[in-house]
């Protein structure tokens, strides 16, 4: 109960905001963290069993015809992140409190952040893929209302739609790769596939399978070419960031990669894949760092570049890079909300993220900067912080790789380019002479907790390893392996070659550290470049999309109701002259050849008579053409014994006509407004879809059905129906229920006709 | 009386009286309200009876199903009498106070309950002959509903509906006549034993393309929707909504019930038509939806790209297929019709729904903008409203078949969906109200309850269909079977036959 608990309550509480929170002032709104901190509680007390490697699950049936069900599993992997997210989430709800405070929207705020806070957390503890699915499309639509929250902005609301588009197209390819694997394994439950691992890695659907997942992934974790959407996505406010994009949501994606790598991976396809397009974005995003100004597309970058590193770590598949990776995701959460939290502060409290601008806060904003170098440190990968235990599993698991030159020396630039990233979010702004026009405060203890205490932790988890090798890395190692061994961590593993690197490292990054300046100047201009390239592509992209679209409509769509009926009639000609060209059943000409030459003569001129009605000018001509037709039809009728019939249709021909004369005769004659051209299409095609419906007409022709029931018809009517008149008979009696209909078409008719009659005569005297 | 008979009757005696009471819209009102009612009540009791005892058979004056006209109800056109019910009174709850009293006085009640009598008569009708009729009683009332406004695009718009529509009641007729002259009967059921026992597939072929091309008008298909972008926008909201709602299911309904009686799909070639045609028609939909800039246009085109969704599940002629196909028409029939009703609040409170020329509604009115949210990503198919679980069954059906353009194809127009409803959201909840274009809406306050109502209701409706949809879709699966195992219906028409 308590993993459904733990979920259910942070959406309750989302779903109670909005009448809960005009009780609550806005000053003591730090009061929702107790929502997360509870189920952060909850979590927590299953630590002793996820440190002996177990399991707790929680299934709820929920449409089990599909095998989709709330299944929660609680295991090593999802322990992790279920802390990070809860725990981060009560200090970020209780930081929101500071920097929101006064915003008019606040409470919304509140109700979409504690929305996402559920669904990313339902969103790991999912051992079933489609439930997970639910959830991560619930993750995507809340950062796009957090995205906009600016929502006047247009620049908020184009980056929104951006994130939106990207993560929830990446989504639905990852939906593709779902049902895909469900199909192969027939199952959606992680726990399950994991047993047919070794036969889905040889379906021939593999392949397919991976890259619609790692689609998904990988818009999510903003890789490389889809990482353009995470920079842009700054425009949230700031809390939004730190706790969306660079803590917890965009770890969804390297989350489910690592989820799944017991599935999936393990193949050289998976290996490539994930070590190409993770290394690219690690290297990519932390030079394009390099040359940014604001604080925060700085840090975006940075979390970029983590998400390339962890993405890579967990390709090369090795129980190395696995470790590496755990702690690597484990200590950038730590850090990276910290400086997010840093930057928000200077922002709130100088009004620029300009780092040009910022200079000397340390003595007005002592309590910020303590732990911005607390995070920073932990970053750039200084003993003895959790950064640093990260870069040495990272160097660790590169040295012991088959891939080693290109891992060790791409490790080795993304790293030194992370060490000048974190100096400049958190040293850069509080050093150095105080800048006169910069009026600054101390930000205000709730905008202070949060920063601080993970500041703290990143250093006192380095310096005692020992509960984090416990709680987190042994079981988190489990879900990778399937099976539990305890591993130890220690801060000290004596001289090394992955010491030895790190030291490396740090030396070099200091030094690029202090060329910074230079870097960015020469760089002015490259940025611009870059990033609006891919802005501009994505927006050149869904412009041409658009034209394209409208082109398209357009084409077909011209409003005209001659092309209309044109579209219409031709699909429908088409489809069957396709049937009787190519399936065959074209009639066979040669049983007509016993057609009287009376009822030949006959047919030529009502042809010509219809020609006439076509082409005439005079409406008159026309219509007693029309006529003419009409009372041919009724001969038909003769001829072939059905002089019921033919009473009846003289009787509405002779009406139709009197009618329409005296409707028309004082109209004008028709206008010639068609070319030539058009003239000629016209005939043509109607000739066309003329003689494809005789086709089938002469081919029915051929029928005779068995015992018709014309022919009970026949026999019942006097004898059980009690009429001489058969065709009386089948109206009033046997098919009632048509002639009930048709008496209802022309009520209708009739009502339509003195509604138009009556309101033109009110019209006209108003 | 059979119960069978009420759906029909009960919106022809409201018809009827509503014309006698023409001069008092109030009494008027109130006959419609109260046959609305009843005529849920009524369809819910049949679904109940046909749960409980299968399938139900009237037969007209007594006489054996070829002979007279059979009124059959199974779970599928009980279903749909429910969902019929259900829109019926909601938007007719709605246009009391949308509709002016001036329009509503053009014997907009008489029309709306014929309308709903035809659509009835279509879903509960055994003959095909029958089903020409009902869909005649629909065409007319419909198409002086579209035109009674008299304004000019209304007009255009109801010519451009009534002439290609009236193409389509000729393909009808005509494929009714070449199956009679084939078979010897009107009766479906009848009928699809006859064409059973003597398969000759040529003609089978070659008739089924015209119920096809004539369904395909009437549902709007590529590419014989045009008739649908160009008048769906143009009558008052009410009455959009309805159409919105009913019209094109009315033709999806025919085409599922024809082409799995008589026509069944397990026959390559057609089905590889439908595959065709329903891609085409949720890229081509979309297509045209992503390139408008009003709402009711948006959402009008939306409707042909959905119907592709439910051709798909049709088309894979599975059990899970057509159950998708069945609760996808259930979704959008909600979704659809509330969207719609939707826009007459922002037509209300803004005067125009014209992307361009409105915004600021989120800020204004935070309650109303979340319900428009819940159903425009419902639309979308955004987890875990109603909409995601038709396209996750539809969508599942097809990968179960193995059809992977379709799987992806629907997906891709997934996200194309997504972006048109976002825009709607960007633009008109937002964005600031532009300056250059002060809103003219006559109130800009709370809307009465008869607007509200039916909006909060369909909305909870379609969140409860997408958390609770099992019970529903176990319904749908239920009549898949029913419709795809024909032997059922067919004894339960012709056995009195025999």
């Amino acid at each position: 109960m308590f993993l459904l608990l733990s979920v259910a309550l942070i959406f309750m509480a989302a779903f109670a905001t909005p009448a809960i929170a005009r009780f609550i002032p806005h000053k003591q709104r730090f009061l929702f963290a107790l929502v997360p901190a509870t189920s952060f509680a909850l979590i927590c007390s299953k630590a002793s069993d996820i440190a002996q490697g177990l399991a707790i699950s929680e299934d709820y049936t929920w449409i089990p015809a599909f095998d989709i069900n709330l299944n929660f599993r609680l295991d090593g992997l999802s322990f992790l992140m279920a802390l990070l997210i809860t725990g981060i989430g009560a200090l970020i709800l209780t930081y929101a409190s500071g920097y929101l405070k006064g915003y008019e929207a606040n409470t919304r705020f509140y109700t979409i952040i504690q929305i996402f806070m559920a669904a990313m957390l339902g969103l790991v503890l999912s051992d079933n893929l489609i439930a997970m699915f639910i959830f991560w499309e619930l993750t995507t639509v809340s950062s796009f209302l957090l995205v906009g929250f600016n929502h006047e902005n247009p620049d908020a609301r184009k980056k929104a739609l951006q994130a939106l588009i990207v993560t929830a197209g990446g989504g639905l390819a990852m939906f593709a790769g779902i049902l895909l694997l469900g199909n192969v394994a027939g199952t959606y439950q992680v726990s399950e596939l994991i047993t047919h691992a070794e036969m889905i890695k040889n379906h021939k659907l593999y392949e397919a399978i991976v890259i619609l997942i790692c689609l998904g992934a990988f818009t999510k974790s903003a890789q490389f070419p889809f990482h353009f959407w995470l920079p842009n996505a700054m425009a949230a406010p700031t809390p939004v960031s730190a706790y969306l994009h660079s803590a917890t949501m965009v770890k969804a994606g390297v989350f489910l990669l690592a989820r799944l790598t017991p599935v999936l991976g393990g193949t050289s396809f998976w290996l490539h894949l994930l070590v190409y397009v993770g290394g690219f974005t690690m290297i990519l995003a932390a030079s394009l760092g390099l040359i940014y100004r604001d604080l925060k597309k700085i840090l975006a970058y940075s979390t970029l570049s983590v998400l390339g590193i962890i993405t890579l770590l967990i390709g090369m598949g090795t129980e190395f890079s696995f470790k590496a990776a755990i702690m690597m995701l484990f200590a950038h959460a730590l850090y990276k909300a910290t400086l997010f939290m840093v930057a928000g502060s200077i922002d709130h409290e100088t009004g620029t993220r300009d780092i040009t601008r910022l200079r000397g806060l340390r003595k007005v904003m002592p309590w910020t900067f303590a732990a911005a170098g607390l995070a920073a440190l932990s970053q750039a990968g200084f003993p003895p912080f959790t950064g640093f235990l990260a870069k040495e599993y990272f160097y660790g698991s590169a040295l012991d790789h088959n891939m080693k030159i290109l891992l060790i020396s791409s490790a080795f630039i993304s790293s030194m380019f992370l060490f000048v990233l974190a100096f400049k979010i958190g040293f850069h702004p509080f050093l150095g002479r105080e800048n006169k026009k910069i009026h600054a405060h101390e930000a205000p203890p709730t905008m202070l907790i949060g920063p601080v205490t993970l500041g703290l932790l990143s250093l006192l988890f380095g310096l005692f390893p020992g509960p984090i090798a416990k709680y987190i890395l042994s079981p988190a190692l489990a879900s990778f392996n399937t099976t539990f061994h305890p591993v130890k961590l220690k801060l000290w593993h004596g001289v090394n070659t992955a010491l030895i690197l790190s030291l490396i490292t740090l030396t070099c990054g200091f030094g690029l550290y202090k060329l910074r300046k230079k870097i960015r100047q020469n760089a002015t201009g490259v940025d611009d470049k870059l990033n609006i390239q891919f802005d501009q592509s994505f927006a050149n992209g869904l412009e041409s999309f658009i034209k394209f679209a409208k082109w398209s409509t357009k084409l077909i769509q011209s409003g005209s109701l001659r092309s209309y009926m044109i579209i219409t009639i031709s699909a429908f000609a088409g489809l069957l002259l396709y049937i009787l060209l190519y399936v065959g059943g074209m009639p066979e000409f040669y049983k007509f050849s016993h057609v009287k030459p009376i009822t030949l003569a006959f047919l030529v001129a009502l042809a010509i008579v219809t020609i006439v009605a076509c082409t005439t000018l005079s409406r008159m001509t026309a219509l007693l053409s029309l006529g003419v037709i009409g009372f041919g039809i009724t001969l038909i009728y003769m001829m072939y014994g059905a002089p019921d019939l033919a009473f009846t249709q003289i009787l509405v021909e002779t009406l139709t006509v009197v009618m329409f004369m005296v409707v028309i005769h004082k109209l004008p004659r028709f206008k010639d407004f068609s070319t030539r051209r058009k003239k000629a299409f016209d005939a043509i095609f109607a000739s066309i879809v003329g003689m494809t419906v005789t086709f089938l007409v002469i081919k029915a022709q051929n029928l005779s059905s068995k015992n018709p029931v014309s022919q009970i018809y026949a026999e019942t009517s006097y004898l059980e129906a009690h009429g001489r008149n058969v065709v009386n008979v089948i109206l009033v009696d046997f098919r009632a229920f048509d002639t009930f209909g048709e008496i209802v078409v022309l009520s209708i008719a009739g009502l339509g006709v003195s509604l138009l009659m009556r309101n033109n005569k009110k019209e006209d005297t108003e | 009386m059979s119960p069978l008979l009420l759906p029909l009757l009960v919106p022809f005696i409201a018809a009827l009286c509503c014309t006698l009471f023409s001069k008092s819209l109030k009494v008027q009102r109130s006959i419609s309200l109260i046959a609305a009612v009843f005529h849920l009540a009524a369809s819910f009791n049949l679904l109940q009876n046909v749960r409980s005892e299968g399938i139900q058979v009237y037969l007209n004056g007594g006489w054996a199903a070829n002979i007279g006209i059979a009124l059959v109800a199974d779970l599928f056109s009980s279903i749909m009498l429910v969902i019929t019910g259900l829109i019926s009174l909601v938007v007719l709850i709605y246009s009391l106070k949308e509709m002016s009293d001036k329009l509503q006085s053009r014997a907009y009640f008489p029309l709306f309950n014929f309308l709903m009598m035809g659509v009835n008569g279509s879903f509960v009708t055994g003959d095909i002959f029958n089903l020409y009729v009902w869909f005649e009683v629909m065409l007319l009332s419909s198409f002086i509903l579209l035109a009674m406004g008299k304004k000019p695009d209304q007009l255009e718009g109801a010519i451009k509906y009534v002439t290609i529509n009236l193409f389509s009641s000729i393909l009808f007729l005509s494929g009714a006549a070449i199956i009679y002259a084939k078979t010897g009967s009107l009766n479906m059921a009848d009928i699809a034993m006859r064409i059973a026992e003597s398969s000759d597939e040529k003609l089978l072929n070659s008739t089924a393309i015209l119920f096809l091309s004539s369904f395909g008008i009437k549902s709007a298909l590529f590419p014989m929707f045009l008739w649908l972008p160009a008048s769906y926008h143009t009558p008052p909201v009410s009455i959009s909504s309805l159409f919105a709602g009913l019209l094109t299911k009315v033709g999806i309904y025919a085409m599922i019930r024809t082409f799995t009686l008589i026509f069944p799909l397990n026959n390559g070639l057609l089905q590889e038509f439908f595959y065709v045609i329903a891609i085409l028609t949720m890229v081509v939909g979309v297509l045209c939806a992503a390139s408008q800039f009003e709402i009711r246009k948006i959402l009008s085109v939306h409707i042909v790209s959905q119907i592709g969704y439910m051709i798909l599940g049709l088309a894979l002629f599975t059990p899970l297929g057509i159950a998708g196909a069945i609760f996808y028409l259930l979704h959008n029939i909600i979704v659809k019709t509330n969207l719609f009703l939707f826009s007459g609040v922002i037509l209300r409170k803004k005067g125009s729904c014209d992307l361009k020329k409105i915004g600021g509604l989120y800020k204004v009115n935070p309650g109303f903008a979340t319900l428009f949210a819940l159903s425009a990503f419902a639309l979308a198919g955004v987890p875990p409203l109603s909409g995601f679980w038709a396209k996750f069954v539809v969508l599942k059906a097809a990968a179960d078949a193995h059809e992977y353009l379709l799987l992806g194809s629907g997906l891709a127009v997934g996200v194309v969906t997504l972006f048109s409803m976002t825009k709607i959201w960007a633009e008109a909840f937002w964005k600031k109200q532009p300056e250059e274009y002060p809103g003219v809406g006559e109130d800009t306050g709370n809307q009465p309850w008869q607007i509200m109502l039916p909006i909060v209701f369909l909305t909870i409706c379609t969140f409860a269909l997408g958390i609770w949809g099992e019970l529903i879709f176990n319904i749908c699966v239920e009549a898949a079977e029913q419709l795809l195992n024909p032997t059922e219906y067919i004894n339960a028409v012709m056995g009195e036959a025999k």
